[in-house]
């Protein structure tokens, strides 16, 4: 039984991943699924309308889910229906998170009237956003860098405002119930109504209703068109270029030299009548018409489409990193119970959690046509991704749940920060002039990361020593010395690709710019980290340092990755500051101050220490 | 061997110097990381890592504070060098160790040289504008240029640094003196408003440009994305006295002031340091593509057209992101472009003699770091295969 019991843990835990691969299902008659399915060009990306609703929902409220004021749970899609298609309901839906008291001030109201204590509607938004353009208008004058919290809370309320509008204006004209009505009766007007036009300009007798009925309704065009940059008509059969997508109000706008409405503008007004007018057959077919279309010229990107929708709903990462707080339990227990049954099933559960981050990096690199690590967001998985792989290596050689509890801890918090990372919209965003080459995104940016990965593992590795010798009784002799060898395999693995990735990086600058050194802040964080890699080596060898200072400095390679990582694009100089920079440095500097913290415990007198003096 | 040499001997081969050394120098490259932010990235190397002292000033007394970039580096060296004299043996157990120390001596060497020997320098190209020199980032120059022969100018330009000074210059292909009665390092040229009063600085133009233009210092400014202007008033002074004063400024929206001396036409003005190459270079076309529906820039290309006056090459090249030019010692790279105007492309140019030393020491390196951790390695799977069957 004690033997059987890992794998019955595995088989629980791979059950319940493969039940996040099942399809979702529609809430109701409507096929929302096959609506979130349909492709938008956006950012320069074309992806399905399921991801615009994610990362919307996202990026205004820092989550995915959301909820109507009679308490219906609304997935993404039907979210973004409503906005589009019945903003009535939709501008009393609370999607818009504020959390600074004196932004909230501005709008005159209190946390008790938000859901959630942050959350607001637009209707509770609306009487004051007069005001609200003063304050960004202020606000936006001021250099970013120096921005403070109530400019940038602000800022970031007026952008959010404005994403809403350009969701609302990008398939329909808002607020006009009947509006596919309106474009058919325009379609039948449109050649009588130019004419009456140009009759008008040419001061000729001409029909003044028809006339007014071509400048009203191409005024609402031109409204659509400059209110959204969501591009959501795809080009006219036989082009099938597929950067020569549309706005909706471009498209209608073309009716008045092509003398008939677009198909797919007419069909998304058609998509407005049966989402408002509760007409699900309607509906369905249509998602059926529009896709038949689509099929016939996108064959592949529509395949991209359904398969990032699908992995949308797999939350892949989500189930990676419930997976890693929970082995890092079972694995921190099986160090007071049970710990050969508790040890492997803590194994197991990191290896299903690693395959899914694996399987979730995976779909991100097809989906994209990228290396693995593009931006701030993607670095933050490989990290968790490169140090998890280590520790099951370790995990593998030592079997003592130390390599389960690092890759649970580390883990779970690189996959948190990815989450926090992806608050400002789309991850997978299009790659900037200088950063567009696969070669050296799969070289330098991979190898650099992966020295980042070894580096955070020797500092856990520390931590680990440090809170398991001074608090409790379980760091015996040889747990410390297998502590210190993994740390010490550990750092040797991190300096040599540190080494190397920085290296990597001056080639690219060198094959780019004609330098091979900068001293940029990025590369100088770079430097930072193999130049600490060394110090710790060299302390050891010269045994200027011994166990236990050993691991106190490898607790310090956290402070100096960490401001690689995120502390020198907070700097805002040099070619490499293309990072997120904002919020970040309130984490940072608590995150900083937490390892100092352990630093100085680790040199708490050892008669202090519960484990003795094991870890001399 | 005596006393006193071996503790020399000691204290050079340590490890604990090396510690030491690596810790100041981690410390200096983060400091100079965060000074950035107000000297910009120029100043910081000249201050920090090009000098052998990081001096503060308080009040006007510079003082050094850290040791800097040559006197760490220098220690490194040293260090290194000491430690395989006197340590290490040539053994192939020590081979990672020797490569891996070996290709850093190569790569501090690099760098010294690389700090010695590199040049920056700007191209601006105009659409169909042949160009025949690049212009120096933050160096000026006082240039007067005999114009009187259409087909050949002779130019004298003076250093920032010696005009700025103040000193009577007499040059002699110059048939005058030139004296700088006011020089500020940074400036603002200003149309003066049709009826208001010269400003009334001591010094006043009496003729050129200066006659209707404002000249107002500013503080000199440290911003990457910021240059000083430098602008000053020359006086010129021929065998019979005073030929007048000019107004002159390195800001690019003034022009060389036209005047005549001696039968002989002249300009004068302030401008970017040039560096002259025998060959010229031609705008064709600027490219700048974004991804559609959006401000995010794709790529930026310069198609241009490399000549050289005798003909061997006159050749048409693509210089884009990642793809530079290489050509005559030189790397010109695509650095930037004028918003707005895409009759303009703003090219990077460096030399770099010392280019290839990183890269074999950094060879060097990689191979040793590889070879010594394998060697970890092995020696610790080999260890636990011994171990485990006696602990099982």
């Amino acid at each position: 039984m004690k033997k059987a019991a890992p794998f019955l843990v595995l088989a629980l835990v791979l059950a319940w991943v493969a039940s996040t691969l099942r399809a979702p299902r529609n809430p109701a008659a409507f096929d929302v699924q096959g609506f979130g399915r349909l492709p938008v060009l956006v950012n320069g990306r074309l992806k399905p309308l399921d991801t615009v609703a994610r990362s919307s929902l996202l990026q205004l409220q820092g989550r995915q889910t959301v909820a109507t004021p009679e308490g219906r749970r609304l997935q993404p899609v039907e979210w973004l229906l409503d906005v589009a298609f019945r903003p009535a309901q939709a501008d009393t839906y609370q999607h818009f998170e504020i959390v600074n008291p004196d932004v909230l001030a501005i709008f005159d109201l209190r946390t008790s009237d938000g859901q959630g204590e942050k959350r607001f509607s637009l209707r509770q938004l609306e009487p004051k956003i007069a005001e609200l353009q003063r304050q960004a208008k202020l606000a936006d004058q001021v250099e970013s860098a120096v921005r403070t919290p109530f400019q940038r809370g602000v800022l970031q309320i007026y952008g959010n405002l404005v994403h809403y509008q350009r969701l609302r204006h990008a398939f329909v004209s808002p607020g006009r119930p009947d509006f596919l009505g309106e474009l058919l009766k325009f379609q039948d007007q449109v050649k009588a109504g130019v004419e009456a036009v140009r009759a008008k300009q040419a001061g000729q007798p001409h029909d003044e209703a028809a006339a007014k009925a071509m400048t009203d309704i191409g005024e609402r065009f031109v409204v659509m068109a400059e209110s959204t940059t969501f591009l959501v008509v795809p080009p006219e059969p036989g082009n099938t270029d597929p950067t020569a997508w549309k706005s909706a109000g471009a498209a209608l706008l073309d009716t008045f030299r092509a003398g008939s409405v677009n198909p797919a503008a007419l069909a998304y007004a058609g998509f407005a009548n049966s989402w408002h007018g509760e007409k699900p057959e309607q509906f369905n077919k249509l998602v059926e018409l529009f896709r038949a279309d689509l099929v016939k010229r996108f064959a592949s990107q529509l395949r991209k489409c359904d398969f990032e929708t699908r992995f949308n709903a797999a939350q892949p990462f989500y189930t990676s990193s419930v997976l890693y707080a929970l082995a890092f339990f079972v694995a921190l227990f099986s160090w007071l119970v049970w710990p050969s049954l508790l040890g492997r099933s803590a194994f197991w559960i990191i290896a299903v959690a690693w395959l899914a981050a694996t399987a979730g990096i995976a779909c991100r690199m097809w989906l994209e046509g990228r290396p693995p690590v593009t931006n701030l967001y993607s670095s933050a998985l490989f990290v968790g991704w490169g140090a998890v792989g280590l520790c099951l290596v370790l995990e593998a050689i030592y079997r003592n749940a130390i390599g389960s509890v690092a890759a649970g801890a580390i883990g779970f918090s690189t996959l948190v920060i990815a989450h926090h990372l992806s608050l400002s919209g789309d991850t997978m965003e299009m790659m900037r002039a200088v950063l567009d080459s696969n070669f050296w995104l799969a070289t330098h940016v991979v190898v650099i990361t992966a020295g980042y990965s070894a580096t955070f593992l020797a500092g856990f590795l520390g931590i680990i020593y440090v809170l398991r010798g001074l608090f409790t009784r379980g760091l015996d002799r040889p747990t410390a010395d297998a502590l210190t060898r993994m740390t010490y395999g550990i750092t040797c693995f991190a300096i040599l690709f540190n080494f190397v990735g920085t290296i990597l990086g001056g080639i690219w600058a060198d094959q780019s710019w004609g330098r091979f050194w900068g001293w940029d802040p990025k590369e100088n964080g770079a430097l930072i980290i193999v130049l600490w890699n060394a110090i710790m080596l060299h302390a050891r060898w010269g045994g200027i340092v011994r166990q236990r200072g050993f691991m106190a400095l490898a607790i310090g390679g956290n402070i100096v990755t960490s401001w690689s990582w995120f502390g020198t694009n907070m700097l805002g100089v040099g070619l490499h500051s293309y990072g997120f920079t904002d919020a970040a440095f309130v984490a940072l500097s608590s995150f900083v101050a937490s390892q100092l913290l352990l630093i100085a415990l680790a040199n708490v007198p050892l008669r202090l220490w519960r484990s003795g003096p094991a870890g001399a | 061997m005596n006393d006193v040499t071996r503790q020399f001997r000691d204290f050079f081969t340590s490890l604990k110097l090396t510690v030491v050394l690596l810790v100041l120098g981690m410390v200096l490259v983060f400091a100079a990381t965060l000074d950035q932010v107000n000297l910009g990235i120029w100043a910081v190397q000249e201050k920090y890592f090009r000098s052998f002292f990081v001096l503060a000033r308080f009040g006007d007394i510079p003082v050094p504070v850290f040791p800097g970039g040559y006197f760490i580096g220098g220690l490194m060296l040293i260090n290194l060098i000491a430690s395989h004299v006197y340590r290490f043996k040539a053994t192939l157990r020590q081979l990672g160790i020797q490569l891996a120390h070996g290709g850093l001596i190569l790569l501090l060497i690099g760098e010294l040289l690389t700090g010695i020997l590199q040049d920056d320098f700007s191209m601006r190209l105009s659409q169909e504008e042949p160009r025949n020199y690049s212009e120096s980032f933050r160096e000026n120059e006082l240039a007067i240029v005999d114009t009187t022969d259409a087909k050949h100018d002779e130019v004298v330009a003076i250093p920032e640094s010696i005009a700025a000074r103040g000193e009577t210059i007499q040059h002699p292909r110059l048939p005058f003196r030139v004296i700088t009665r006011l020089y500020y390092p940074n400036s603002l040229i200003r149309n003066r408003e049709a009826g208001t009063p010269a400003s009334p600085a001591a010094i006043k133009a009496t003729k050129g440009i200066g006659l209707n233009v404002d000249l107002t210092p500013l503080p000199i400014t440290y911003k990457q994305d910021e240059r000083n202007l430098p602008g000053a008033f020359v006086e010129l002074v021929g065998s019979e006295g005073t030929i007048g004063t000019w107004m002159i400024s390195a800001d690019p929206r003034m022009p060389p002031q036209r005047f005549d001396y001696g039968g002989r036409n002249y300009t004068i003005g302030l401008r970017f340091t040039r560096a002259y190459k025998d060959y010229t270079l031609t705008l064709l076309k600027f490219s700048h593509d974004k991804y559609s529906g959006t401000e995010i820039p794709k790529n930026f290309s310069s198609r241009i057209r490399l000549q050289t006056p005798g003909g061997v090459d006159d050749r048409e090249v693509l210089i884009y992101m990642n793809n530079p030019l290489r050509y005559a010692g030189y790397t010109f790279y695509q650095a930037s472009f004028e918003p707005g105007n895409d009759k303009v492309t703003i090219l990077q140019v460096v030399r770099n003699p010392s280019w290839l030393i990183p890269y074999i020491a950094c060879s060097v390196m990689t191979l040793g770091l590889l070879w010594q951790f394998t060697i970890h390695l092995l020696g610790f799977i080999a260890k636990r295969r011994r171990s485990v069957p006696a602990t099982a």
